[in-house]
């Protein structure tokens, strides 16, 4: 069943438009990319998708991919990534962003087609669909936005809470016993024989930003190369649902999810090979 | 529709499917093994991939209809099939569709329910067909065949009615339709024009980028969605069909669709030859239902029977259409057991002698 929306406010009511042109006197230094609107974004203060959706645009951009993409659009706070990115979109249910993106694909293999979910999308609704088109090797770029928290119904525990992580479905904790172990999808995906790519970064800091650029780019290469499944799993900070300022989510980025959720490339093939290596 | 002229096979219907879809022009399948159906994903596993297309085995009805929807949102011609319970996995994606406006052919070869059922042929899956089936306000087109050719020439006009409606439509068969083996011409129709270049997705390319979506949260904006819906299905009545045999000078009509159709009109043929005022309306379109045609026959007096394979759905449907003038009695067929002429014939003999 797909999270209650209702609590967001309507897409058109925040879909206005910012004017970046330079006032007189004003140099423009930093400019958006094409691929991104002047849409104000709905999200929260502190939120890293506006960052993974800067990151997507500018690798459209760098890659001439804006005019042949279509995004998949998930379930959740990143529903609305179509009004932000100014490329074709279609909407699929809960979890089924990697089916619907498979027919699309199959459809248009001309075209660059990525599905942009969270963890409660993809880690839990969506896991046979993600795990299937990964593994079948479907040409399809996977951004995956991982921030242990089911973030538009208000804070409910993911399959990626952390173990005594407190949210308001396991308000004791999260319990090792009765929950199960937080999944680390990057290496599960990087296990299927379908998959080119699959790296876990993060972005807590301008460092790691840049290197989740980096994973991003060969994770859309791999699509345009013909070679197989690229998926990037982004580490990311709700502070909102985790009751923290912008900072303190950045800082549990470091000390509390990194540590159980290990940065690094997991698979990087230039061919896919029978052993699934 | 062009000639119907083309090489003739004796094939099954499920087979008669997927020749259709090929003929049809269909470019992508995806689908998930159930019985009684098989034949249709088996032969399209080799047929659409030489013929250029896509074929995907996919992990679950769920994703199967999630393709589909991918895939149709692109514009090109695409379906799924599958049996009863994969048909429930599927309306998520189809609530989807209709939600979207995205076409899209369905195929369900009916088999016993509810649950796991068995494998065997029913019609109890009509209440889903033709009440949308999924979360929502909404309808799909739903189109009944009741032999080989006809499975083989609905495919075709499965087609061509999603993208004339930007709507999913379903096809309502039955294992009896799809194990059956029978002489099929294989006709070609010619190309239609699906008028996909104003939505479907190919890339923002010197355009404005396009969304396809369900979701209307401003202020009014579902209704107003939900209001343009229910005008798309008012224009689609004029669609519906039935065909209605020796019911020009009958006193007493039996309804029946699909393979019970057929089965029933062998038993209104052998009445009529023993001198029985008794004809048959064989609805072709469960949605949009043919109620004109019922209500007509309503107004000149009929009485009516109407009989299917389950416990009792279309006969709603039926009474809805002939309300303001007659009743409609019943006979159900119940899910797990195989009716032959003669059991028809029964409840018939019995509405003729009730008078």
């Amino acid at each position: 069943m797909a999270p209650d929306i209702d609590s967001i406010a309507p897409t058109e009511a925040v879909a206005d438009s910012i004017d970046l042109t330079p006032m007189p006197g004003e140099t423009l230094v930093f400019d958006k990319p094409e691929s991104l609107r002047s849409t104000l974004t709905h999200y929260c203060p502190g939120c890293h998708h506006g960052t993974a959706h800067r990151l997507v645009a500018e690798l459209l951009d760098e890659m001439q991919l804006r005019e042949k993409a279509i995004v998949i659009g998930s379930i959740g706070c990143s529903v609305f990534i179509y009004n932000y990115l100014d490329i074709d979109a279609v909407e699929a249910p809960h979890g089924r962003g990697p089916a619907a993106a498979t027919g699309v694909k199959r459809a248009r293999p001309d075209k660059f087609v990525f599905t942009y979910q969270g963890d409660g999308d993809l880690a839990s609704i969506g896991m046979a669909e993600i795990m299937h088109a990964a593994n079948r090797g479907e040409r399809l770029s996977v951004v995956f936005v991982n921030n242990t928290v089911y973030g538009m119904t208000g804070g409910q525990m993911a399959p990626t809470t952390l173990i005594g992580q407190k949210t308001t479905t396991c308000p004791g904790g999260r319990c090792l016993e009765r929950e199960g172990a937080p999944i680390r999808m990057a290496e599960i995906i990087a296990s299927l024989g379908g998959v080119a790519y699959s790296a876990r970064v993060s972005l807590d800091s301008v460092k790691n930003i840049r290197a989740a650029k980096k994973a991003l780019r060969r994770a859309f290469e791999v699509q345009t190369e013909g070679v197989g499944f690229g998926f990037v799993e982004l580490l990311s900070g709700c502070p909102t649902n985790w009751r923290m300022t912008p900072v303190q989510a950045n800082n549990r980025i470091r000390t509390e999810m990194i540590p159980y959720f290990p940065l690094g490339v997991f698979k990087d093939v230039a061919t896919l090979n029978t052993e699934g290596e | 529709m062009t000639q119907r002229t083309g090489k003739r096979v004796f094939i099954k219907g499920n087979e008669a499917v997927g020749y259709g879809a090929l003929a049809a022009g269909c470019r992508c399948y995806f689908g998930y093994p159930i019985t009684p159906q098989n034949e249709i994903p088996e032969m399209l596993s080799s047929a659409l991939v030489e013929a250029g297309g896509e074929f995907v085995q996919a992990e679950s009805e769920l994703a199967a209809a999630n393709m589909l929807l991918g895939a149709v949102s692109t514009g090109v011609r695409a379906m799924t099939s599958s049996s009863s319970p994969g048909i429930s996995l599927m309306q998520e994606a189809i609530s989807y569709m209709a939600g979207s406006e995205l076409p899209g052919v369905i195929v369900n070869m009916n088999r016993g329910g509810p649950g796991l059922g068995d494998i065997g042929p029913a019609q109890g899956d009509y209440y889903q067909s033709t009440r949308g089936g999924g979360h929502g306000d909404y309808r799909t087109m739903v189109i009944a065949p009741s032999t080989c050719q006809e499975a083989y020439d609905m495919m075709i006009e499965a087609f061509d009615l999603a993208y004339k409606y930007r709507n999913p439509v379903l096809v309502l068969g039955d294992g009896i339709i799809g194990g059956m083996k029978e002489p099929v011409t294989l006709w070609q129709p010619e190309k239609t024009d699906d008028k996909v270049e104003g939505w479907q997705l190919d890339g923002a390319k010197g355009r404005e980028k396009r969304l396809i979506c369900s979701l209307f949260l401003a202020e009014g904006a579902l209704a107003q969605q939900n209001r343009h819906l229910l005008a798309k299905y008012t224009l689609m009545q004029k669609e519906a069909r039935a065909e209605c045999f020796m019911t020009d000078d009958a006193e007493l009509v039996v309804v029946a669709f699909g393979s019970m159709g057929r089965i029933a009109k062998s038993g209104v043929r052998k009445l009529r030859e023993a001198g029985h005022k008794i004809g048959l309306v064989r609805p072709i379109t469960l949605y949009p239902f043919p109620t004109d045609v019922l209500a007509d026959l309503a107004a000149r007096g009929c009485r009516f029977l109407t009989i299917e394979h389950n416990t009792g759905q279309m006969v709603d449907d039926v009474r809805l259409a002939v309300r303001k003038h007659a009743d409609s009695d019943f006979f159900g067929i119940m899910p797990g057991d195989m009716p032959g002429a003669e059991d028809l014939m029964a409840p018939m003999i019995d509405a003729l002698g009730r008078k």
